[in-house]
């Protein structure tokens, strides 16, 4: 069917969508480009033009980038380290047969459905919060003090709850590639000797890495723009506490109105972005391969 | 040692029995086949008594101890599927190597075991390799490797040549059944394929909706059928089984004649016209409209050249006929 000819027709065809997809990508990223290497406040009227890298070193010698930059890694790798691993259990336990088996699937799933801030709200609001949380009041009933999640385990709290939040993604996708498994694969393990937990080991699990890799590859990209959750429970804080890359260019664009700043900052996260796209495909790309 | 008695073994999933109930000895060093048309309960039969499903009542014994409630790892016998269920992420020596490993058994001793089933089954050379790279024979063979190293009181097979193509299954027959002799351990053969069973079976199990229809050697069953459902079941082209005034005269409601057992005679016999003709070259299978005993089966002697529309007259020949009561049991 490929003739020389319809393979010809085929990419003028497809031609005008890569046209429009690849200007769709080109123009902003040549704009944060050019912004980020020139001095642009919007709150003066200075307007010296170019000030070469001069955005960017303010980034790399603010004692808070490297702070940023290892808060962004953590919660990636928080948060990815939880779904997985809950994600497995999980996806094991409702792969079971047992009564209810639907509605409980789209109750384990649910979580995903609720919007970010509003999945920061709920948590902060009503199980974190020190005077109106349930957790608090757990606490208080018996005898302790209630904890300061947002102030005194900023990090781990904001990790917690998209933890939360990307659990059923990775449940439904590891759950899926568990339904895929061949029962007499496993029946042959019972038959080879193997416990329950050797099973698991040496045969649900090595069939289940290439789902586990799509897990992560597909959760990091999301993952390394999380905002909405730091932005409505600590704000990046107390102090810089809690603050990511992405807060930290939000916090130049809105708060600083420092455009040039953060467009400096959008090329360091495209470049982070790449950084660790380039070793989790070198060490998990072969993964993917049938 | 591999002697496997079953005591009224019953299964019911739910409202249905799938087995009502059933007896039956292996002695050990026996090939056994369970034979019977898709759905008459083999391969759950030897499911029971690979332990992967739990027996509703009745019991398993296996070497003389009681091995129903046995989970299967420590019933002493080793499976081969029909999709052969290999590990797909491990190599054809791991693979094989797997029960070893399971067992704790020390690793210069699990792979020399390996080793020399890979010698035994043709597959030094493809230990590498995983089960995507192989071939269905060879993938067969690896099934076959992991179970034999385990060195099992029994082997079950649940129908392992039905993925295969039909050259490759008359080699894998032959050598199962060389396997067979050479290892003498008993093995427990689940297949559809009356051919297999015949050509491969010390005795053979013919099962009909859970129960067992007849248990005898593949020639015992050929000339004695002890019912209407064997005798339909058991030999190709299938005996052809005449009811009406034919099988009154001889005192039966029905009476069976092989088709290798009609001969074609100048005159007398059956009269009828020939429907189909098919040559084989070494046969020649007919078929035949006749006007006293509906449509019957023929195999005739490759030299008998015959076309669609000739009119023949058939005989049975002479002892050759099975006669069987109203209760479909074959009468003496």
């Amino acid at each position: 069917m490929a003739t020389q000819s319809s393979r010809a027709a085929a990419r003028l065809m497809v031609a005008p969508s890569v046209i429009v997809l690849f200007i769709w990508m080109i123009v902003p990223l040549a704009m944060t480009i050019w912004f980020s290497f020139r001095l642009y406040r919007l709150l003066s009227p200075e307007r010296t033009g170019w000030v070469g890298f001069r955005n960017y070193s303010w980034f790399f010698n603010s004692p808070d980038f490297w702070l940023a930059i290892s808060n962004t890694l953590l919660l990636v790798g928080g948060v990815l380290a939880i779904t997985i691993v809950l994600g497995v259990l999980i996806a094991l336990l409702i792969d079971l047969p047992v009564w209810g088996q639907g509605p409980l699937r789209i109750l384990v799933i649910s979580p995903f459905f609720v919007m970010p801030p509003v999945a920061a709200s709920i948590w902060e609001n009503l199980f974190m919060h020190p005077q109106n949380g349930m957790f608090a009041s757990f606490a208080q009933g018996l005898g302790m003090k209630p904890i300061l999640f947002m102030e005194s385990y900023p990090m781990s709290s904001v990790i917690f709850i998209v933890s939360w939040e990307w659990l059923p993604f990775a449940t439904l996708i590891l759950l899926t590639a568990l339904q895929s498994l061949s029962s007499e694969q496993l029946e042959a393990a019972e038959m080879d000797g193997a416990s329950a937990i050797s099973r698991f080991r040496y045969i649900v699990l090595p069939h289940m890495t290439r789902a586990i890799t799509v897990v992560i590859l597909i959760q990091t990209i999301f993952l390394l723009g999380i905002f909405g959750e730091i932005f409505t429970t600590t704000q990046g804080g107390p102090g810089s506490a809690s603050t990511t890359l992405p807060y930290m260019i939000y916090k130049q664009a809105v708060i600083a109105k420092d455009i040039g700043r953060a467009a400096a900052g959008g090329i360091i996260a495209v470049i982070l972005a790449n950084i660790v796209a380039y070793f989790l495909m070198r060490s998990m790309g072969k993964n993917l391969d049938a | 040692m591999g002697k496997i008695v079953l005591n009224a073994v019953r299964k019911s999933f739910g409202e249905v029995d799938v087995i009502p109930g059933v007896d039956l000895t292996i002695e050990d060093g026996e090939f056994v086949v369970f034979v019977g048309p898709s759905g008459c309960g083999k391969s759950t039969l030897l499911r029971l008594i690979a332990g992967l499903e739990d027996t509703t009542s009745g019991a398993i014994v296996i070497d003389g101890a009681d091995a129903t409630a046995l989970p299967p790892a420590k019933r002493g016998l080793a499976m081969v599927f029909q999709s052969y269920a290999l590990y797909p992420h491990m190599t054809v020596r791991k693979n094989i190597m797997f029960p070893l490993k399971m067992a704790g058994m020390e690793i210069g001793e699990a792979t020399r075991r390996a080793d020399a089933a890979a010698k035994v089954l043709n597959l030094t050379a493809y230990m590498e390799r995983r089960p995507g790279q192989l071939s269905g024979g060879q993938r067969q063979r690896v099934a076959i490797g992991r179970a034999i190293v385990r060195e099992p009181a029994a082997f079950l097979f649940d129908e392992p040549l039905s993925n295969l193509d039909a050259a490759l299954r008359v080699n894998m027959r032959q050598e199962i059944t060389e396997l067979h002799q050479s290892l003498k351990t008993t093995m427990i053969y689940v297949t559809h394929d009356q051919v297999e069973a015949m050509t491969m079976a010390d005795k053979i199990v013919v099962l009909n909706a859970g129960r067992i229809e007849q248990v005898g050697s593949p020639l015992a069953l050929y000339n004695n059928p002890g019912n209407t459902f064997v005798a339909g079941f058991i030999g190709s082209p299938k005996m052809n089984l005449i009811e009406g005034p034919e099988a009154a005269a001889l005192g039966a409601t029905t009476i069976g004649v092989r088709p290798e057992h009609l001969s074609v005679v100048s005159e007398g016999g059956w009269e009828g016209v020939v429907g189909l003709s098919e040559h084989l070259g070494s046969d020649t299978f007919l078929k035949v409209t006749t006007d006293r005993v509906g449509t019957i089966n023929v195999r005739a002697g490759g030299e008998v050249i015959l076309r669609p529309g000739d009119r023949v007259h058939l005989a049975p020949q002479p002892g050759k006929i099975h006669r069987f009561g109203a209760d479909g049991k074959a009468m003496t």
